[in-house]
């Protein structure tokens, strides 16, 4: 029974992090927790596996007489869960590996140690929750893990402030998802999810509007995407990188399960509030994401983007399925879902390479960086492939979700809705718009950190890092080229998922020829990853043989080329923020207000110029900030409450008194 | 039997391309030169200057990586796999199905990619400048092509390039989102080959640079190939247009002889046509300072944006 | 009538509406004249073409009006008054080109779906869709008197909204010919009237950018 392997896996992970709390003195503290970790996600890995490859499984129950004494603990595992546990624990035993290699920088082991293993853990019971109970306990233990290692290295005030501002928001979400439990379970009073499944839901667009509340605050869709740029650099390298490969697909998981299995039958107009939030995060993430010179900050605006793009996905999906497509909603959430996985590949490895940055430098703003790639060679060929993977470039992986995204965009016109019609469109263009921006941004990431020459001591210092972690930064770059060049494999795999959630599947793609993908009909469309990649060796190895051959093979060293005024320091090159000044200077100038200000000093005085840009973050500025500041006024307004007199509270009581008998005296 | 007339069309297009593509620029600067009254260089003479790069020895900076020396390798080869797939004198070609139009797109997003990091190798000012003004132009530029595919998959109903020349070449009529696309294509082919008015492809100028800032520290074999590469683009661009725009000619899948010839004379004299046509253009306008050049793409964007808009409303847009 | 001419109406009403965000792209005044006549030529070639397909003689002379008066006599009298204010430098507009491009794009789609959802499918494809085009033509000379500080140019985006007018008027099957003489006349006086108000304000306020005018107001706000 797999649900029970999974589920012992999650017992092992509990187990080693209350060990990891009592033994935290030992020096082999770090080997274990994390070899335990590795061992326990890649049983739960291997479990889910195989039930998602024996396609047509049924469901696996499990009842535990854990927790409340009338529901007890109820986990199962169908499609939709067996993927999301692979996904989970593909990251889990990833970063698992990477850390025990790189786990040594750590300067507070006592306090990442513990809360790592109960991070995985609770991420793992989120997935396999079948009732509401298990489910909030669950998403809470995953938060407030991963808030206590986000204050891991708490002498830094950002960090408090990131962490502060990550637990107001989560705790919102919770919040978000409890009012929505209530809803789904109000029809028949019973929190298990078996019980709702087959019920009618009152107030559907409700439930769907505190899902997305609740768990878009967690994945990052804007605008409750604020904490995330603020938190995930904020911890450890490779807890960052489960925060944003992982935990954002888990609220995935959790919007997936609550709007399109336990709620009610979709509405035409949910699609529309989806993909116009969804097209809007993109752009705004990834315009975000070039604005920035910290490596890790980048990298989470980043994920906000592609967060964006799952949500674009799920949205098409829920157009498709309210107008009765069935087979256009399957490839649009087969493109989600194909994304999900993608960006859990790619986003893990580009944290994992930035946490062996961070670990061999010290540095994790750009503009110290500078010519890692002579330094650190292997991490710059995997951080590279993670590069070309995440802007979408064939034949990784990245391509193939975004692919199947357009193919659905190009699907949409037989949608009948005035609304859909100039929505998707535009949604369209947002979303190219994004992918050519992520381009740019990973050119300005990868140049300015590994190319060039270094601009700081700490860069010139740099040593490669640990073989663990390269085999987990190696590890995870293959599977990024397997799923870019086998991506019908992955599609078949998808396929009782999808049908799961919308009643149909794409076309079987296992009996193509070549191992080609057709989302629709061949006539259509079709896309062949394998011979691509083949195409692009043989040619590269012909150019090779060729020019060998031909061409004079010499090679001479020189200066670079200096226009006959040698400047030899590196402060000449481009930094990250002159890199994105052009595109600064057209997107930021009116999303962010952009501006440019130059203090030159007045002839005779002998101190630089000063360049300066000031960027302001609309929703920060508009949603937030007021909203703190009405907090706070009332708050204020509140304060008096805590000095009356003893008089004044007995009247308050008093009062209350009154008016609870008045209501009952009405309403009965 | 079939099969090997097949992959033998295949052959002769993958090298055909690689072929035509210096004499395509050298055609371009003659007729450049003959519209500004200079009797200018020979029509081979970019043949001659690649062999000549070929010949030199490639000086490298002192603090070149592993991937300023790869870099032209996959740069070119991934052009040329993308040249091999735009249909040019017979469609249905047996590889055809392997990529569609988004995917030739994205493999010379590929190219573009490397480039960009190429000339950030160095750490000099100019590879960097060249580099952050080609994103800068790309990230305007591909959202436009993206667009431009979508209206005419929506009109042809299929992203694969040998359906589109097929359906084209049906009665399509004239139509608004069609004249909007080719309006939008040619502005991104400008764009994207540097030519005027985006950027000037025989400026040295760092102030004018974009693309020649990018190789500025290439040599020998490594500056052939780029060189090729970016020849070969432009074919790739020009045949794109006659591919979609002006599909006559296209030996479909199974013809005799004759038609496949006719198709190559057919496609030679489009690619002529295309260059004489850019040339004028070329000639009659000044180039762009670089913060106008988003505008120029935005307004690309913006017809493609247009064209699809109006599909989606209506079939018969 | 066939799809050949369905599709040559089409095309030239969509070129309208592109000739239409060619000018609110131009900061130039020379280079605004000069789309504003190409304008009108597409107008002439779109009412013609009507006039052909619909075999309505007397919609000729609306086409040659178009062409007499918008394409020839009114860009050489602009530009007549252009150098004599002395503004042929270009243009400030209030909102940058990009939002002003995005914003004319989102009214293409307004009027696509006004125009498409009010009129039923009864009505002919082809008046639909014409409509449709000249209401987001006259939607976006409206923008364009929106976006421009210049008064010059307001005139020339009130003169691209009344021929948006005359293509919805010809598209739904003959406007009278007395109406449209009406019209042109009207547009000719109103655009003697501005001119004449040009040149007194050039005198009085030695500049013709409205936003400055606005502080030569009497009451105060």
């Amino acid at each position: 029974m797999q649900v029970g392997i999974a589920l012992w896996g999650v017992a092992v992970l509990i187990g080693t992090g209350v060990a990891a709390a009592l033994l935290q003195k030992t020096r082999l503290a770090t080997a274990l927790t994390y070899g335990a970790s590795l061992f326990a996600c890649l049983g739960i890995l291997g479990a889910s596996c195989q039930y998602l490859l024996a396609a047509p499984a049924s469901a696996q129950g499990l009842q535990l007489p854990l927790g409340l004494p009338w529901t007890g603990a109820h986990f199962r595992l169908d499609a939709l869960a067996a993927f999301f546990l692979l996904v989970v624990n593909l990251g889990g035993a990833s970063t698992s590996l990477f850390a025990l290699g790189h786990g040594r920088h750590e300067p507070a082991p006592g306090r990442v140690l513990p809360f790592y293993p109960l991070f995985v853990a609770g991420m793992n019971l989120v997935v396999l929750a079948d009732d509401a109970f298990g489910f909030l306990l669950a998403w809470e233990l995953m938060s407030v893990t991963s808030w206590a290692l986000v204050l891991a290295h708490h002498r830094d005030p950002t960090n408090r402030r990131a962490a502060y501002i990550y637990i107001l928001m989560a705790s919102f979400g919770t919040l978000a998802l409890l009012l929505a439990f209530g809803l789904l379970a109000g029809a028949t009073g019973s929190y298990i999810f078996a019980d709702i499944r087959g019920a009618s839901v009152p107030l559907s667009a409700l439930v769907l509007i505190l899902a997305l509340l609740g768990a878009g605050s967690k994945a990052g869709l804007v605008p409750l995407h604020v904490w995330l740029p603020l938190a995930h650099p904020a911890a450890p390298s490779h807890v960052s990188a489960l925060m944003s490969g992982v935990m954002t697909k888990v609220a995935i998981y959790g919007f997936i399960r609550i709007a399109f299995e336990l709620n009610g039958p979709p509405a035409w107009w949910w699609s529309v509030l989806l993909i116009v939030l969804a097209a809007i995060t993109c752009v705004l993430g990834v315009l975000s994401a070039l604005m920035q010179h910290d490596l890790k900050r980048l990298l989470a605006y980043h994920t906000v983007e592609n967060i964006g793009i799952i949500f674009l996905g799920l949205g098409l999906c829920f157009a498709f399925s309210s107008h009765g497509l069935a087979a256009p909603a399957a490839l649009a959430l087969t493109a989600a879902l194909f994304h999900v996985f993608n960006h859990c590949l790619f986003k893990t490895l580009l944290f994992l390479g930035s946490g062996a940055v961070l670990g061999a430098t010290g540095e994790r703003d750009m503009e110290h960086l500078g010519g890692l790639i002579h330094r650190m060679p292997l991490t710059a060929f995997a951080f590279l492939t993670g590069c070309m993977a995440i802007s979408a470039l064939p034949p990784l992986n990245g391509f193939v979700s975004e692919w199947l995204t357009f193919q659905a965009i190009l699907l949409s016109p037989t949608l009948p809705s005035w609304a859909l019609k100039l929505i998707i469109p535009a949604a369209g263009a947002l979303l190219a718009l994004s992918a050519a921006l992520a381009a740019a941004c990973f050119v300005k990431a990868f140049g300015v950190t590994f190319l060039g020459q270094p601009r700081t001591a700490a860069a010139q210092r740099a040593k490669e890092a640990e073989p663990v972690s390269l085999t987990a930064m190696f590890a995870l770059a293959a599977l990024c080229l397997l799923a870019g060049v086998l991506p019908g494999l992955c599609i078949d795999a998808l396929a009782p998922v999808v049908e799961g959630l919308t009643g149909a599947r794409m076309p079987q793609q296992s009996v193509l020829a070549y191992l080609s993908i057709v989302p629709v009909a061949a006539s259509r469309s079709s896309y062949n990853g394998l011979l691509v990649f083949v195409f692009i060796v043989v040619s590269t190895l012909v150019t090779i043989e060729v020019v060998h051959r031909f061409a004079s093979r010499a090679v001479r060293r020189g200066p670079a080329w200096d226009c006959g005024f040698p400047l030899t320091s590196p402060r000449a090159q481009y930094t990250a923020d002159s890199f994105a000044q052009p595109i600064r200077r057209v997107f930021g100038s009116v999303v962010f207000q952009a501006r440019e200000h130059v203090d030159m000093p007045p002839p005779g005085e002998p101190r630089p110029a000063r360049l300066s840009v000031m960027l302001r973050d609309p929703l920060w500025e508009g949603i937030y900030a007021p909203l703190a500041g009405g907090i706070a006024l009332l708050a204020d307004r509140l304060n008096h409450l805590q000095f009356l007199t003893i008089r004044q509270y007995l009247s308050l009581v008093f009062i209350a008194l009154i008016g609870l008998l008045l209501v009952v005296s009405i309403w009965t | 039997m079939d099969l090997i007339v097949a992959l033998i069309l295949e052959g002769v297009q993958i090298f055909a391309v690689l072929a035509l593509a210096p004499l395509l620029l050298g055609f371009t600067r003659k007729v450049k030169a003959r519209a500004l009254r200079r009797l200018g260089p020979p029509i081979v003479q970019p043949y001659r200057d690649l062999l000549k790069l070929l010949r030199k020895e490639a000086v490298v900076a002192e603090n070149a990586s592993w991937l300023f020396r790869a870099a032209p390798y996959l740069i070119f080869s991934t052009t040329w796999v993308a040249a091999a797939l735009v249909p040019t004198f017979a469609a249905g070609l047996p590889f055809s199905g392997m990529a569609d139009l988004i995917a030739i797109i994205a493999l010379l997003g590929s190219a573009r990619f490397f480039l960009a990091l190429a000339g950030m190798d160095i750490g000099t000012s100019f590879g960097g400048i060249g580099s952050s003004r080609e994103m800068l132009f790309a990230s305007l530029a591909e959202p436009a092509m993206i667009m431009i595919v979508f209206t005419v998959a929506l009109v042809a109903g299929s992203t694969q390039l040998s359906s589109v020349a097929a359906v084209m070449q049906g009665n399509v009529g004239l139509r608004v989102s069609l004249g909007l696309a080719a309006a939008a294509l040619i502005i991104v082919a400008i764009a994207e080959n540097a030519r005027i008015p985006v950027d000037n492809p025989a400026t040295h100028l760092e102030l004018t640079m974009v693309h020649e800032a990018m190789v500025l520290e290439y040599s020998g074999r490594h500056l052939a190939m780029l060189e090729l590469a970016a020849g070969v683009k432009l074919l790739i661009y020009l045949s794109l247009v006659a591919c979609i725009f002006v599909p006559w000619g296209l030996a479909p899948v199974g013809s005799g002889p004759t038609a496949y010839a006719l198709g190559a004379v057919l496609y030679l004299g489009k690619l002529l046509t295309g260059a004489f046509l850019l040339v004028l253009f070329e000639t009659s306008i000044a180039k762009m300072r670089v913060f106008r050049v988003p505008q120029f793409l935005g307004a690309a964007l913006m017809l493609g944006l247009l064209g699809t808009l109006l599909l989606f409303v209506s079939r018969s847009f | 009538m066939t799809g050949y001419q369905f599709d040559v109406a089409h095309m030239l009403a969509g070129g309208l509406v592109l000739v239409s965000f060619m000018l609110l792209y131009q900061d130039r005044m020379f280079a605004l004249l000069n789309v504003f006549a190409l304008h009108a030529v597409v107008l002439a070639g779109s009412v013609a073409w009507q006039a052909y397909i619909q075999a309505a003689v007397h919609l000729y002379v609306p086409a040659a009006i178009a062409l007499a008066l918008k394409a020839i006599i009114i860009p050489v009298a602009l530009r007549h008054v252009v150098i004599q204010l002395g503004i042929h430098r270009s243009i400030e507009t209030v909102v940058g080109v990009g939002p002003t491009m995005l914003v004319g794009m989102g009214l293409v789609g307004l009027s696509m779906v006004v125009m498409l959802k009010a009129t039923g499918s009864s009505v002919d494809p082809l008046a639909r869709e014409d409509l449709a085009f000249a209401l987001s033509v006259v939607l976006l000379g409206l923008l364009m008197m929106v976006v421009r500080r210049n008064a010059v140019s307001q005139i020339v985006g009130f003169m691209s909204m009344e021929n948006g007018l005359i293509l919805a008027a010809t598209g739904a099957k003959g406007m009278p010919l007395v109406v449209e003489i009406s019209i042109a006349f009207s547009v000719l006086v109103a655009f003697i009237v501005i001119g004449v108000f040009l040149f007194r304000i050039r005198e009085r306020f030695d500049s013709v950018d409205v936003q400055a005018l606005d502080s030569f107001r009497g009451e105060r706000r």
